[in-house]
């Protein structure tokens, strides 16, 4: 029990300042038959770090690692570099272990990140102010199409074919209980996006059309007209980012005319960690910046006119607004969004570039290999570092038997949309800054193997 | 030796008198000013290396961002200062103690950290092949049985990402468990201390809320809870140990009541903390309960979150829980993505978010319960229970107790500002407390007692920290019974005096503009 200091002498001296005989006293006021006497059954007592450490080490050990493998997956996570400064300044225990900063002269770390985060997110997604973070992507886009109906007093959402299949089910769970119309086709593997379609279905009931940029299938386009179309009917556009180091190398959703803009930003610091905890990004035009949800960190002076930080427009948060709150998030992604933050500080506008064109010369690299296998069909011409494949069969189970040789060969869409069969023999490939010329022509042998 | 109460205040100390040479910076030798990346980068300044980009024709269309981005780029030595410099203006748990009540700030282990960063847990995609995962799912699974036993609770839900998401995943069970017997239900009911977060998620949740108000003694008031339920209520939403730092005595009573209703019981699980190992809220009739991972179990909070809200789930509402989750079949564990006909949570009301939860968490999670055993978990209840009923009885005659009479407290103590002179308040208190190189306790909350300051010390502070902290507060107790005016400019000596909070909410300014912009906008 090393982390608890209390020795049984102090104990002791402690129970006679109170005035009470043993800790069971203090207990008192607990139901009689609910106390429980000795510990739980069936729980094994503590264990030193030396087994703690074996245990768990045990236990990841029988992962495939990312960096053990050819490693293609993306579809909502990414695989970045993460520079190893990045990991050792959130692991300062000033950052790791403070609490949110609810007294703002002892919080200016935090505070200051949060403020520089707030304008790199604004300034990457196109938009004029950003928040202090949500907890992943497919949240906030949720939490966008709420603000989306605060603002147009609508409730009928549009979502394009090609948004994130967890984002849809995540927006699908809330409108149940919300009473939110939700519009959705499931995509099918066409090479063009769904613009035409979303912006016949807007009418003067539509509260905002969402759509994800890069898509689920790697597909970009222009938004723009889009935009127009939402406007004319009085509805908002809500664009999802997954990838945004994307955004250093294609237009940013907020310049053609998006006016909230969502994403998740695991891929820029934060790294894969089995889906979580990951860093919703939130931005929108300042003129909906109180109908916003979450933390948002302002600019102030203090007490000597120095500038200070704090968080600020609370009125419409929880605590203050009860059942009136624009949301009911608590908690941010603190310690994602300071990684995000350094990381970017560390690429600055130079490095994000470099990264992006790397990124997408990899990938038309490797699309353009992967292509030349017999009986793999690439779907997009257009992409930024992910792109879709069409097998001869169903990817799942090429998927499936190419793990079992060592080579993690991207995201089947049949296990994205099982109740889509149609879509079943697509496979979307990730191909970032990790992945080799090796791993590119080992992924191209082991499909063609495959698919003979 | 034990403190006793008399201990030794210090005396009331002036502002210093003798003027402080100012320096040409304003850095104060350790205590270093940072401007803004925005200040001091540049956008032709990179701290990353890259390989060289394959020369090849673009596939961005027409789409490619041309127009400057604006984001400032430092060199590697200068992101490390930056950062570092920014750290050294945090309080944080390893510099000391950090007393906020409701929020359970306990010591980090080291270790906790480092299995999380084991690249069989760190760098794994949540969309891999189950094969190429088993470790992970394992570790969800035994986490998972943990928090069923020590809540003695029929399941557990793991994808919430912090406590008011699990609040919301317990909601939508309950709803989701009232629509499949075709019960529509309207009404929520929160008593008057539950977290701000209860009733905004009910409303969330398309529910009425209604408020149940406190007994004199810190309590629900049972009569009144049972004169409101009826057809119409869905759940009671209770905290237990409540934020007055309290036991609720009756809790049994009131979910047999609740039960008896037709309705369902959520308990918020944010103080876990003080009965883990002593108390299964099972045993107390609870139907839901979120377990804020990173303050029972001790993940680091990283200056807001990540949180992580698991949700145990009684019986009655296992059918219902979101997806995805983790079971075992023969020898492999199998992750449950979609919901077939045939198995058990064939009713479930969905999926909560894109993955499965926060797996950075539970890695620390469950090295934390492992390293503390059920014996050591029993422990943490006994201490964090022993720690605060120290400083309740170590302060209370310098401070008001509402509540010091109403029993032992549980792991947070409860004073007020009852009896401070005219004109101060909590807050002098607790930006006195900072000048004293102290985090303050949670001001003003809960809401049921005027000028509330809650304490948790939680677990993992020794005597003497206590003992320190104690003779803090009775000298700032003290000082504001007195009329120390010096009391209201504290803090003196934080990086910061007090900032100017209406200002940042009148004309909010929420990023950075370069000031030759805005001056040539104008």
């Amino acid at each position: 029990m090393r982390y608890l200091p209390l020795t049984d002498t102090d104990r002791q001296d402690m129970l006679s300042v109170i005035g009470a005989s043993s800790i069971d006293d203090l207990f008192v006021d607990v139901p009689v038959e609910a106390r429980l006497t000795g510990t739980i059954p069936g729980l094994p007592p503590h264990a030193s770090e030396l087994a703690v450490e074996r245990h768990m080490g045990a236990l990841a050990r029988k992962n495939l690692s990312a960096g053990e493998a050819p490693f293609f997956l993306g579809a909502g996570a990414y695989r970045h570099h993460v520079p190893a400064s990045v990991d050792h300044l959130i692991q300062r225990g000033e950052f790791l272990t403070a609490y949110t900063p609810y007294q703002p002269e002892i919080a200016q770390g935090t505070l200051q990140v949060l403020f520089e985060f707030q304008t790199q997110v604004a300034r990457l997604l196109g938009c004029d102010v950003a928040n202090a973070s949500m907890y992943d992507g497919s949240t906030a886009c949720w939490e966008a199409i709420g603000m989306a109906r605060r603002i147009t007093k609508r409730g009928k959402a549009i979502l394009s074919s090609g948004l994130h299949p967890h984002y849809v089910s995540v927006a699908n769970t809330m409108a149940k209980f919300t009473g939110d119309a939700l519009v959705h086709e499931a995509p099918t593997l066409d090479a063009a996006t769904d613009i035409d379609a979303l912006i016949a279905a807007i009418d003067k009931d539509t509260s905002c059309v969402v759509v994800q940029y890069p898509d689920i299938l790697g597909r970009i386009a222009d938004l723009t007209p889009l935009a127009d179309a939402a406007h004319a009917a009085g509805a908002l556009l809500v664009a999802v980012v997954t990838e945004p180091v994307a955004l250093g190398a294609v237009k940013a959703p907020g310049h053609m005319g998006a006016d909230i803009v969502v994403g998740e930003g695991q891929s820029i610091g934060v790294g894969l960690q089995f889906g979580g905890p990951y860093l919703g990004l939130f931005a929108a035009k300042q003129k909906y910046v109180r109908q916003m949800p979450g933390r948002l960190c302002g600019e102030t002076v203090d007490a000597a006119g120095k500038r200070g930080f704090v968080l600020t427009l609370s009125t419409r948060e929880q605590h203050i607004r009860r059942e009136k709150a624009t949301s009911n998030i608590c908690t941010n992604s603190g310690l994602c969004a300071l990684a995000f933050s350094i990381h970017m500080t560390l690429l600055g506008e130079k490095g994000l570039r470099e990264l992006a064109t790397l990124n997408h010369g990899l990938a038309v690299q490797a699309a353009d290999r992967l292509a030349r296998v017999p009986g793999v069909t690439l779907l997009n011409d257009s992409f930024f570092n992910e792109f879709t494949l069409i097998l001869t069969r169903d990817a799942r189970e090429v998927v499936r038997t190419l793990a079992d040789k060592g080579i993690l060969a991207g995201v089947s869409l049949g296990r994205l949309f099982p109740d889509a069969s149609a879509i079943g023999h697509g496979l979307v490939v990730a191909v970032t800054e990790t992945v080799t010329a090796e791993d590119i022509e080992t992924l191209a042998a082991a499909l063609e193997e495959e698919l003979a | 030796m034990t403190m006793l109460k008399e201990g030794r205040p210090t005396a009331p100390q002036a502002v210093d008198t003798i003027a402080i040479a100012p320096t040409a910076t304003g850095n104060r030798a350790l205590m270093l000013e940072e401007a803004l990346i925005f200040e001091i980068g540049s956008t032709d300044t990179t701290g990353v290396d890259f390989a060289e980009a394959p020369r090849v024709a673009s596939r961005l269309g027409s789409l490619a961002r041309t127009d400057a981005i604006g984001l400032p780029g430092l060199s590697e030595q200068e992101t490390v200062r930056h950062y570092t410099r920014l750290s050294r203006q945090n309080y944080a748990i390893d510099l000391g103690l950090f007393p906020l009540g409701s929020c359970t700030m306990k010591h980090n282990p080291r270790l906790n950290e480092k299995v999380a960063r084991m690249p069989g847990f760190a760098d794994i995609h949540p969309l891999q092949p189950q094969s190429t995962v088993q470790g992970a799912l394992a570790v969800i699974h035994e986490l998972a049985a943990w928090l069923v036993t020590l809540t003695g609770m029929h399941s557990v839900a793991m994808s919430p990402k912090a406590g008011a998401h699990g609040e919301l995943c317990g909601l939508l069970a309950i709803r989701a468990a009232l629509e499949a017997r075709g019960d529509a239900r309207s009404v929520i009911l929160v008593p008057e201390s539950a977290h701000g977060t209860n009733p905004a998620t009910a409303a969330f949740c398309g529910y009425k809320v209604e408020d149940i108000p406190a007994t004199p003694d810190g309590r629900v008031d049972l009569e009144a809870l049972k004169a409101r339920l009826g057809p119409d209520v869905a759940a009671v939403m209770i905290t237990n140990p409540n934020t007055c730092g309290l036991f609720e005595r009756d809790m049994k009573v009131i979910s047999d009541a609740v039960h008896a209703a037709g309705a369902f019981v959520y308990c918020d699980g944010a103080n876990f903390n003080a009965i883990v190992g002593r108390v299964r809220p099972g045993d107390l009739g609870v139907d839901a309960m979120h377990i804020n991972l990173h303050k029972t179990f001790s993940t680091p909070h990283g200056g807001g979150g990540p949180g992580s809200g698991p949700v145990v789930l009684s019986e009655a509402l296992t059918p219902f829980a979101p997806l995805p989750f983790v079971e075992k079949q023969d020898d492999k564990f199998v992750l449950v993505e979609e919901e077939t006909a045939e198995d058990h949570h064939a009713q479930t009301f969905g999926r909560m978010v894109a993955f499965h939860g926060q797996m950075g968490m539970f890695t620390r999670a469950l090295t934390y319960i492992l390293s503390h055993g059920a014996d050591g978990l029993r422990q943490v209840a006994s201490d964090a229970v022993l720690n605060a009923n120290y400083i309740l009885r170590s302060l209370d005659d310098v401070l008001d107790a509402p509540f010091g009479q109403s029993g032992p407290c549980m792991h947070e103590a409860l004073f007020s500002d009852k009896g401070l002179a005219d004109g101060f308040t909590t807050l002098d208190i607790a930006k006195g407390l900072i000048d004293e190189g102290f985090h303050p306790m949670t001001m003003y909350f809960p809401l049921v007692v005027h000028g509330a300051m809650l304490v948790e010390p939680t677990e993992t502070e020794s005597k003497a920290a206590l003992d320190q902290f104690i003779l803090a507060l009775r000298s700032l107790a003290q000082r504001a019974k007195a009329g120390d005016e010096a009391l209201k400019g504290a803090p003196y000596h934080a990086p910061r005096r007090r900032l100017d909070e209406t200002l940042a909410a009148r004309k909010p300014v929420l990023s950075w503009t370069d000031p030759a912009l805005s001056v040539a906008a104008e």
